[in-house]
Formats: structure tokens, C-alpha cells, sequence
């Protein structure tokens, strides 16, 4: 009944958003070609999709994704375990991802291109600096944070060592590093686009640069509601969903 | 288990010191006993005077700066707070100890149903921690220590946390169990008429440093409660002695506050 409730209204919200915008639209407050109406967009976006360049586009930004958060997600947990357990890591290491950390991390694109040249490596490579410091830094403080009690628990039932890590407190540490997760698949995300709007390349990013090139502003903000689809797809479903289950047995 | 029933549990010589801010302090000052198996130990003493630490010693949790113990098997260990793992069902919390020594897994279920029924949990298999309450949890615990056969269980005021009636319920379940396993029970309190209620025996420790003071033995039949007159008869003699030791602490908290 709660979740109706809810779902009406989204709906009725979602029905004025659009009324406004197609209001805005009709009554010519701004030009057409900078202001175009639902229809319009809605036009370009099944266009699009019929001629595949955005299907291509969608496809090719999501394998960069997968790609370099996947790789992050390696990278970032075992470091985030070496750096947790061996102090002269956490006094160094540690305090340099801090540092790092503050830099954004589209900032690495010039370093990148100078490494690896225009390529896919390039791109991947920002991707992967977007994510890993979050999730090295969740991983380090979760570890950090396991109740030492589990430990003794785990000890005392015979879980020695790796067994220890794997069957204590790598589950342990699961709510926290769910979040770090989820922060560093956004903080890809996000490098993601930047990266691909500032060097040309297929993608997501690169086609809402055309459509500013064509001054095809429909283009524009099909590409804009693509993109917010994909994020909130990956927030609220993927990671939204493993987090409610994660909360529902834990009972947090 | 089999054991070789001359064998004692002993504990011999035992110092411990933390340090702490510079400061070395002595929380065990050479603490010797000897527990024969099947026997039910309890151990009282104010807060401070180092009855988990030494509790801890013996688990191997802990190292002590001097002396020894001499023990068959590791022993189990039942923690004051559940300790349960909140990522896994009740019947994998039982079975974790198993899972670490790769039994098979019809052998495993076997095992986790016949101490779930122990405890008094069957059906609840497929909870999780957090759906149960404080007693459920305890007991979980418990069926969790038991499943591993140890030869020794070490209960750290395993009780606290649960309300008067739960506990009273968890005593004769304790006294039950104990009397089909045979375990040797190291059972640490504050609450003298618990340890009465329980042990064999009962020893009295003393404030920081921690020393053993005094001994009582408890000849009383089982299953006792806490209402059992000689219970309580036995349970005012311990609180003289520890009344001494209590003041001993809390004058020293005072000075220490004061500093």
C-alpha cells in the first residue's frame, strides 16, 4: 500500500515535470533549438537508438566502466587490506592516497595522455584513479574498524590466518565497503563522462559533445537523461539493492 | 574427546602486566590453580581484579608475562556480548567452527541439528542473529562452542546482558548441559549467588592485583536455583569476603581519580 502510494506520486510528480517543460516549450519563453520540447527529444532519443550510434555509444562507456572499476575494485580492496595490516603502509601509502585523494580525478587526464597516448588506456586509467581511492580508504578503515571481538570469536573457532580473512573479516567489513563501493562507482562514473567529453573518443560523453557541436540541444538532452538512466540504474537498483539485502540480514 | 581423567587443567605461576601510558600495571599476580575435567569452576571477584584477562590466558586469547598452562585441546570460549557473526544464519553460526575443519556436510547438519535441539533452537535455523533475543543468542553461542567437543569451556559472565527470568532459565539449561557433555566449566561472574548457583567451586580473587583469596567448595544438590536456601546461605559468606575487596577497588578508584 506504502510502496503504491509512493509509486503514484512519483507518477503524478513526473506528470507535472513534464508539463512544465512542455509548457516552457509552448510558450516560446526560449527559442526552439535551445529549449526543445519532450516530443523532440524523445524523437532523437528512439533515432538514436534505431541507428545505433547511441546503443554503440551506451555499450562502449559501459565497458570503460566495467573495465576500470573492476580493475579499481581488485586494486583498491588488496591494497586496502596490505594497508590496514602492515603499519609502515598506513603511515606512507596511506597518507599519500589521503593527499591524492582531494585531486579530482579528471585532473589525471593530461598525465594519462601523456603516458598512454589517446587511447582506451587513457580513458581506463582515469576511470580507475576515480575509484580506487575511495575504495582503498573504505576498505582500510573497515578492516580497521572489525570489532576485535569477532576476531577473538573467529580465532577460538578454529579460523586461523587466511581462513580468518576470508571468513570473518571480509564479511565484516561488508557495509562499510558496500558504501566505499558505491562511492567509487560514482566517482568512476563521473570521471568517466568528463574523460569522454574532453577527449574524443566513442561514447556517452563524446555524443553530448556533438550534440553541443551541431547546436543539437535535443541530442543534448537525450544523451543527459541516457546518462542519469545508466547512474540511477546502478545506484538504486545494483548497488540499492544489494544494500537492502546486506541491511535486511544484518538487521541494521 | 577422550581424556586422560588424572589430567588437570593447570594453571601455574601466572603474572600478567599491562602497560599502559608508561605505567606497568600488575593485573595477575601469580595465580595457580588446578581444575580436574568435569568439573565446574566459577570465579568471582570486584571488577578490575583480572578474572577475564586470566580467562583470556587460558583461552590463548591473551599472553601472560609469566607462567604457564597446561591444557588438552582448545578450549571453547563463550563471550559476555553475543558474539555471533550478524552475516550468517543461525545454523551456520553453529556450523562455523566445523566449516574451518572442513568436515562433510551431511555429517556437519547432523551435528548442527543435534546441538540446535540441545539448546532449545530448533526451528530457528534459518534466523539471523538479529531476529533473536538476548537468551537465543546466548545460546546460539553456545551450541556454536559446544559443536567443536572442546574439553574445556571458558564462560566469560556469558549471562550479563539478559534479563532475571532468562537467566534463571539459563542456569538449569547450563547445569543440564553440563551434566550430559561432562565439559570442565571456567565460569567468570561478579554475581556471587550465580557462581554459587553453578560451581563446584567457587574461588574468590581480590581486587587489582589480581590473587586468588579464598576457596569454597559448594556440596549441594543439582539442580539448584537461585532461591535454594543454602544457595544464599553460602552466597552471604562469599559477599563478606568480597565486600572488603570491593571497598579495596573503589578507595583506589578514588585516589586514582584524585591524581
Amino acid at each position: 500500500m506504502k510502496k503504491i502510494k509512493l509509486a503514484i506520486k512519483i507518477i503524478i510528480f513526473l506528470l507535472l515535470l513534464f508539463g512544465l517543460w512542455y509548457g516552457l516549450y509552448y510558450f516560446k519563453i526560449w527559442p526552439a533549438w535551445l529549449f526543445p520540447s519532450p516530443q523532440q527529444v524523445w524523437k532523437t532519443l528512439l533515432k538514436g537508438l534505431a541507428n545505433k550510434t547511441l546503443i554503440i555509444g551506451i555499450l562502449i562507456s559501459l565497458k570503460r566502466i566495467f573495465i576500470g572499476f573492476g580493475s579499481a575494485l581488485l586494486i583498491g580492496t588488496i591494497l586496502g587490506f596490505l594497508i590496514a595490516r602492515i603499519q609502515i603502509l598506513k603511515e606512507t601509502l596511506g597518507i599519500l592516497l589521503l593527499g591524492l585523494q582531494t585531486l579530482p580525478s579528471i585532473c589525471w587526464l593530461p598525465l594519462a595522455l601523456l603516458w598512454f597516448g589517446l587511447n582506451e588506456k587513457a580513458i581506463v586509467f582515469v576511470v580507475i584513479i576515480g575509484a580506487i581511492f575511495s575504495i582503498t580508504l573504505s576498505v582500510q578503515a573497515a578492516v580497521l574498524n572489525v570489532p576485535i571481538i569477532y576476531l577473538q570469536a573467529g580465532k577460538i573457532l578454529g579460523a586461523k590466518k587466511f581462513t580468518l580473512y576470508r571468513r570473518v573479516v571480509l564479511p565484516a567489513i561488508m557495509p562499510s565497503y558496500l558504501t566505499g563501493i558505491k562511492q567509487g562507482w560514482s566517482f568512476a562514473w563521473r570521471s568517466l563522462m568528463s574523460g569522454e567529453m574532453l577527449f574524443i573518443t566513442v561514447g556517452l560523453g563524446q555524443l553530448l559533445m556533438f550534440g553541443r557541436e551541431l547546436n543539437d540541444m535535443s541530442q543534448v538532452l537525450a544523451v543527459m537523461l541516457v546518462i542519469i538512466f545508466i547512474g540511477v540504474f546502478f545506484d538504486q537498483l545494483v548497488f540499492g539493492f544489494i544494500d537492502r539485502q546486506l541491511k535486511r540480514r544484518w538487521g541494521l | 574427546m577422550t581424556l586422560n581423567i588424572s589430567m588437570k587443567l593447570q594453571i601455574r605461576n601466572i603474572n600478567k602486566k599491562f602497560n599502559n601510558n608508561g605505567h606497568s600495571i600488575e593485573a595477575l599476580d601469580n595465580i595457580n590453580m588446578e581444575i580436574s575435567y568435569g568439573e565446574f569452576v566459577c570465579l568471582v571477584g570486584p571488577s578490575g581484579c583480572g578474572k577475564s584477562t586470566l580467562l583470556n590466558i587460558i583461552a590463548g586469547l591473551s599472553t601472560p608475562s609469566q607462567g604457564r598452562i597446561i591444557k588438552q585441546g582448545q578450549p571453547g570460549f563463550m563471550f559476555q556480548e553475543p558474539t555471533l557473526f550478524p552475516w550468517l544464519k543461525v545454523k551456520d553460526n553453529v556450523a562455523f567452527g566445523l566449516k574451518n575443519l572442513h568436515q562433510e556436510k551431511t555429517a556437519i547438519k547432523e551435528k548442527v541439528d543435534h546441538y540446535l535441539k540441545m539448546v532449545h533452537l530448533s526451528g530457528f535455523e534459518n534466523a539471523y542473529p538479529h531476529e533473536l533475543s538476548g537468551g537465543m543468542k546466548q545460546r546460539t553461542a553456545l551450541a556454536r562452542t559446544l559443536i567443536l567437543d572442546p574439553p574445556i569451556l571458558l564462560m566469560d559472565e556469558p549471562f550479563a546482558a539478559l534479563d532475571a527470568q532468562t537467566r534463571e532459565i539459563m542456569y538449569t539449561e547450563l547445569q543440564e548441559i553440563w551434566r550430559i557433555t561432562k565439559k570442565t566449566i571456567v565460569f567468570v561472574t561478579h554475581n556471587v549467588r550465580e557462581a554459587v548457583c553453578l560451581g563446584d567451586r567457587v574461588l574468590v580473587f581480590t581486587a587489582r592485583p589480581g590473587r586468588i583469596k579464598k576457596e569454597f567448595f559448594i556440596n549441594l544438590p543439582r539442580p539448584r536455583d537461585l532461591g535454594n536456601l543454602e544457595v544464599i546461605k553460602i552466597s552471604n559468606a562469599i559477599h563478606e569476603e568480597l565486600k572488603e575487596e570491593v571497598e579495596k577497588f573503589r578507595q583506589e578508584m578514588e585516589t586514582h581519580e584524585k591524581n
